[in-house]
């Protein structure tokens, strides 16, 4: 442990490099996690098969470059595209059946749903892990006495996660549709009374989030590795970073996966590798225990 | 034409009623096995089976096993276990309780190995695999268990080993090397460590970094970075496919330079074909590899095995070392069985512990604990972009490239 604390002073650029990578790693995880916040948000729905569409997603990545030699980079818009039409067909499937039963039915209906897409993809294309090269550079600096190497790959992620960010706030704030959806967070009876289409406002929340999920999926791809049983910790790590933030609160989602991205680092260094998820979970449960005891303050009974 | 396919016809119908003469003279003896043909180990379940086959059906070709004077063509009877481990236990209850089947073949990994022993062992029932290699298996004092492949701990002895090797060439004391390890949170990943820690212990290396990386492993960059800061000489990573995967490419991203790196499963997670270049030099422990000068009297030399699977199964440019060891297990059970002359399970698993034979897979021979020592890891290096066996020297085909700074 002091070990660890000592190499941060003696190597300052560890530090530049743990912050970095967390700002990285944390872009792809904000992804999956404004597209949980959307559709729990939006249709109150605990999305359990969120990580599998995220792994769903770098599959078509991997396919398209190995299979037809595309461009792992280009395949992303495709693969929004594609993940896109899947995600209304998911909705029309099955989460439309259970959207308005209770909890239970949904978190079944979405795991069954994990279930499905794991065994999908495992069927197609194969129980092993895959990765796809993304055949981009890397930017070489030197900071603090240290080299610092970033591949660009994770440079396009954090502009990704930026851009789809703005892109869904100026959706919701600015176009009819986005007004729709968010009328139907608000009151879906109302919202319904007032003619607006809910139904279709699901399909497209789903088909949204789903949509994002393929463009982390593909990151994933081109940063990390996808395997068909990987999408749990991508499941996870959404719902703590959703939880920690609190629903609908956009700029919180992103703080949070950047915070968690970077407290990974420091928890390998400090306390060692096994730490590292540890820690992740550990920090959802104080923002909880925090977050009870400053309600505590405003909790009154009614006589 | 009308005649010679009249003729040609006539003759196939004659041999395969001779041929169903003989079969129906002959006994058959079923083996039984386990094995994952769908879930996360299909791939190599299906190696696995590929392997029992070729053997078993070789071994039939050239007239079954003699055992006390009769002949026996040997029969595999699979189940497919899903690669979960419960399932394993359950499929060897049946096979053994409804199937009555009385020796058998192991499944893939050493998880549903692990599954599977106990049950064989509670009904006596020998069984020999050929796929699970974590230590583990055979610290449980089990009688009826043996397994033809080299055990995880010994998987990169011959790394460290040749890293002192030369050290020592180059003038330096052994215990001046710094080592780095990264390994999976998992039973094989951490068998590995154990035995690469013993082995480091031996030399006196110093373990700087050791890290114990989560199961759904797929970025190391943290580890990575203390790598880059600490600059050990020797980077040793296990963790399955993904972490050979993972460590391929992020070592590559961070254009570290390291003077000696060595992972399992480099050829499982394809690092060549993925990264290039940038995967030269690394070495990579197999327990066999085609090029190996062992051989026997069934297949021949490692070349030959290798070229008669290519022929047979489709799909294959290399031979994976899984469907190897497989036919070793079936080749074991066919001498143990003829040893025996007998079909009593108890005389059988002694036999089975007196097997002394050469095989293409490399020399089998049990300890009292059922793995085999008498067949060393063998280690690789990437040498442009191919696999070229470094050490044990007895068998390499090239000079490791290796300097310490």
């Amino acid at each position: 442990m002091w070990q660890g604390i000592e190499m941060l002073f003696q190597h300052p650029s560890v530090n530049v490099k743990y912050i970095l990578d967390g700002l990285f790693f944390g872009s792809i995880f904000a992804l999956a996690a404004y597209g949980l916040a959307l559709v729990w948000g939006v249709m109150n729905l605990k999305n359990l098969a969120q990580g599998d569409l995220v792994i769903l997603g770098g599959y078509f990545t991997w396919y398209f470059q190995s299979a037809l030699g595309w461009n792992p980079i280009l395949t992303l818009p495709i693969v929004m595209f594609i993940m896109f039409f899947f995600g209304w067909a998911m909705y029309a499937l099955v989460v439309k059946w259970v959207i308005d039963k209770d909890l239970f039915t949904s978190l079944l209906a979405t795991f069954g749903l994990a279930l499905v897409i794991q065994q999908f993809i495992n069927l197609v294309f194969g129980p092993e892990t895959q990765t796809a090269v993304s055949e981009l550079g890397k930017i070489k600096f030197y900071l603090f006495g240290g080299r610092i190497v970033v591949p660009e790959i994770r440079v396009v992620g954090v502009l990704l996660c930026a851009a789809v960010a703005v892109a869904l706030i100026v959706f919701m704030k600015r176009s009819r549709t986005g007004q729709a959806i968010r009328a139907t967070a608000q009151d879906a009876r109302a919202a319904k009374v007032m003619g607006i289409n809910t139904d279709r406002v699901y399909a497209l929340t789903f088909s949204i989030n789903s949509a994002i999920c393929g463009a982390a999926g593909a990151l994933v791809a081109m940063m990390f590795l996808v395997q068909p049983f990987y999408g749990i910790t991508y499941s996870i790590r959404s719902f703590v970073i959703v939880t920690a933030a609190g629903l609908g609160n956009l700029p919180g989602v992103i703080t949070a996966a950047f915070g968690l991205g970077v407290l990974e680092g420091y928890a390998n260094n400090i306390l060692g590798a096994s730490y590292q998820q540890f820690i992740v979970v550990f920090a959802l449960v104080v923002v909880l225990v925090w977050r009870m005891i400053r309600l505590r303050k405003a909790r009154m009974v009614l006589e | 034409m009308k005649l010679t396919t009249k003729a040609l016809s006539f003759t196939i119908g004659a041999a395969a009623l001779a041929f169903a003469g003989i079969a129906s003279a002959q006994e058959t003896l079923t083996l039984g096995s386990a094995i994952s043909l769908t879930g996360k180990y299909a791939t190599n379940g299906v190696h696995a089976q590929n392997g029992y086959e070729i053997a078993k059906d070789l071994i039939n070709k050239g007239g079954g096993v003699d055992i006390g004077g009769t002949k026996y063509m040997l029969e595999i009877k699979y189940y497919d276990d899903e690669s979960t481990p419960a399932r394993g236990a359950q499929l060897a209850e049946r096979l053994i309780n409804q199937d009555g089947v009385e020796f058998m073949l192991g499944p893939y990994s050493s998880g549903l190995t692990k599954a599977i022993a106990p049950v064989t062992e509670k009904y006596g029932v020998p069984m020999i695999e050929a796929e699970g290699a974590s230590r583990s298996l055979f610290t449980q004092g089990y009688k009826y268990l043996f397994a033809v492949l080299s055990t995880s701990e010994q998987y990169l002895a011959s790394a460290i080993a040749l890293a002192a090797e030369k050290a020592e060439s180059e003038g330096k004391d052994p215990s001046t090397l710094k080592v780095a390890l990264a390994f999976e949170n998992d039973p094989f990943s951490l068998d590995v460590r154990a035995g690469v820690i013993d082995d480091a212990a031996k030399y006196g290396m110093q373990i700087i970094i050791d890290d114990k990386l989560p199961r759904d492993l797929s970025d190391m960059s943290a580890t990575l970075t203390k790598v880059e800061a600490l600059q050990p000489d020797m980077l040793i990573i296990s963790g399955h496919s993904k972490g050979a995967a993972t460590a391929a490419r992020q070592i590559a991203e961070l254009e570290l330079e390291i003077p000696m790196v060595a992972m399992t499963h480099c050829e499982a997670a394809k690092i060549i074909g993925k990264f290039g270049a940038s995967t030269n030099n690394y070495f990579c422990p197999t327990q066999w590899a085609e090029t190996l000068t062992y051989s026997d009297s069934l297949f021949g030399t490692a070349a030959e095995f290798d070229a008669l699977f290519k022929a047979t199964f489709d799909g294959y440019k290399n031979v994976p070392y899984q469907s190897a060891q497989a036919a070793a297990a079936v080749m074991v059970w066919a001498d143990a069985l003829s040893r025996a002359g007998s079909l009593d399970q108890d005389v059988v698993r002694d036999a089975i512990a007196a097997t002394e034979m050469e095989t293409f897979y490399g020399n089998i021979k049990f300890s009292e604990a059922g793995n085999n020592i008498a067949k060393p890891m063998v280690l690789r290096q990437i040498q442009n972009g191919e696999y070229a066996v470094v050490a044990p020297s007895k068998w390499a085909s090239a000079e490791p490239n290796l300097t310490f700074k």
